[in-house]
């Protein structure tokens, strides 16, 4: 029961994110909450027992794809209309 | 156009929804998925046929080999791509952004960062070799490999990063990898056996079959590591730079 | 409301991550569908395809089962299988106990490859700015339309002869139909 709570509250953290990430207007604040909503997920995979797949998403999501979108972003504008 | 989206977003909802109500219950073994000839096959004779305990490595690199080196090839390409899209796109010293600034690179960040480098591109090393036994392999120890470089990148900037991985060398290393993966697969054909048939191996390495595969994974692993560690460098370079290959972040 | 068999029940206690895996694509998708920023738009599309390898790492999970690494006592290494004389294959029963490792094989090279598409995609919208000087998408398209009507007058200064006129016939239905979205 312990581990079903714990699922349905990085579950729905994840929603939360996804939805800031999209929702803010300043880029480099959306590639960090990005980078948020990549680490829960890789904490949600190591709980499902996904251990490889939580590594990967660990050093790609929430490492490299991060720092490459905020490297693009600072070479572009910084704000976004919507 | 707003309004208008929400249109196909909620039809492709409800339609997926509706397929989630008929998808067998969480976590049940006997869903067919879990329950299948071929994944019970994975988990149950990995042990016997290679050797490896972590049946994820073995099933990346031994018995679906030829996808994974096709998943290499498509990170080659792209890193490829990225270099041929963004190459001469801008004239050398031309623009100035505001990130650019001219300031020493602070003492304190480069001195941990000459401290913590070493000990990464260790660990890198240990998730590639150490992939058999436990979570890791050639891609994880890769990217792991590339971040190393990224981080001088960000804490110097660009040119100390690429005095010591220069672009040319990134693409022959990355090249290597993919060459590594296909030599050894080639290899084995010419030892009687079909295209990465790793267990024909075991004529020239004086182990028996079983263990020519568990050796023959972890120089798969190598040559995806070292696709990998190039290309997650070039993307940084590249894209950090706008192709100039100077100052970065 | 929540009892055995009702839909509601089927849905969010014992079938959530399946019902979130659908929240989290839809937003994806509308994200590349509906918003302007292409950087936003790329974003979603990472969004949604997260969502697929929720999707597929949820398929592999068993109740109950460990992760897809041998335990000491079926190591094919370990001192269990040296008693043996060797490592022995896994009855049913043993195969139960692991989690199925093929959904995590398949989306582990879907994670590098997924990374590696996305700094392509980065390096396009990169070079779109240094082309146009915006990566929003409305300004964009205001941009290509004036463009393309200043390489229309360079191509053809005389536009009287049918010739030219069903020559011209994609560049025009391109431009009344971003003059019908803007409205």
């Amino acid at each position: 029961m312990g581990l079903e709570l714990f699922n349905t509250f990085i579950l729905l953290l994840l929603v939360a994110a996804a939805l800031v990430a999209l929702k803010v207007r300043d880029l480099i604040t959306a590639s960090v909450v990005f980078g948020i909503y990549s680490f829960l997920m890789c904490l949600l995979w190591a709980e499902m027992g996904a251990v490889d797949v939580a590594f990967t998403e660990a050093a790609v999501g929430a490492g490299i794809s991060t720092v490459v979108l905020v490297a693009t972003v600072f070479n572009l504008k910084r704000k976004s209309s919507d | 156009m707003k309004a208008a989206s929400m249109v196909p977003v909620f039809l492709v909802g409800f339609l997926l929804v509706f397929a989630a109500t008929d998808f067998p219950e969480w976590g049940n073994p006997q869903s067919p998925a879990s329950d299948s000839p071929v994944s019970s096959h994975f988990i149950g004779k990995t042990g016997v046929d290679t050797e490896v305990p972590n049946m994820v490595t073995a099933v990346l690199a031994d018995y679906r080999g030829f996808d994974t080196m096709f998943e290499t090839v498509v990170v080659f390409i792209a890193g490829m791509a990225v270099l041929a899209i963004l190459k001469n796109s801008v004239k050398k010293g031309s623009v100035r952004r505001d990130h650019e600034v001219d300031a020493e690179p602070d003492l304190i960040v480069t001195n941990m960062v000459r401290l913590i480098v070493p000990v990464i591109q260790i660990f890198a090393f240990y998730v590639l070799a150490h992939g058999h036994v436990s979570p890791g392999g050639g891609f994880q120890g890769g990217v792991i490999m590339g971040a190393s470089f990224i981080l001088i990148a960000l804490s110097w900037d660009l040119e100390t990063a690429l005095a010591r991985f220069s672009l040319n060398r990134c693409m022959g290393v990355a090249a290597a990898g993919i060459l590594i993966y296909a030599g050894i697969g080639i290899f084995s054909m010419f030892l009687g056996g079909e295209f990465l048939d790793y267990a024909e191996l075991e004529r020239v390495l004086p182990v028996s079959r079983e263990m020519a595969r568990y050796h023959a994974m972890l120089g798969v692993e190598i040559g995806v590591g070292c696709t990998v560690t190039a290309i997650m460098f070039a993307l940084y370079a590249n894209l950090s730079s706008e192709g100039k290959l100077e100052g970065g972040l | 409301m929540f009892e055995d068999g009702a839909i509601l029940n089927e849905l969010f206690l014992e079938r959530l991550n399946y019902l979130i895996y659908v929240v989290l694509l839809l937003i994806g998708l509308y994200a590349m569908i509906a918003k302007n920023n292409l950087i936003k738009k790329l974003i979603g599309m990472s969004v949604f395809q997260t969502a697929i390898i929720l999707f597929y790492v949820s398929i592999g999970v068993k109740e109950d089962a460990t992760i897809p690494i041998y335990l000491p006592e079926h190591d094919p290494h370990g001192e269990h299988a040296h008693a043996r004389g060797g490592p022995e294959a896994l009855s049913r029963g043993q195969v139960a106990t692991y989690a199925n490792p093929l959904p995590h094989v398949l989306m582990l090279t879907a994670i590098v490859v997924g990374v590696a598409t996305l700094g392509l995609a980065l390096a396009v919208s990169l070079r779109i700015y240094q082309g146009y000087g915006t990566i929003e998408e409305d300004e964009l398209l205001v941009k290509l339309e004036r463009e393309d009507a200043r390489t229309r007058k360079a191509e053809f200064p005389v536009a009287d002869s049918p010739k030219v006129e069903s020559k011209r016939k994609p560049v025009a239905k391109r431009v009344s139909k971003t003059g019908k979205s803007k409205k």
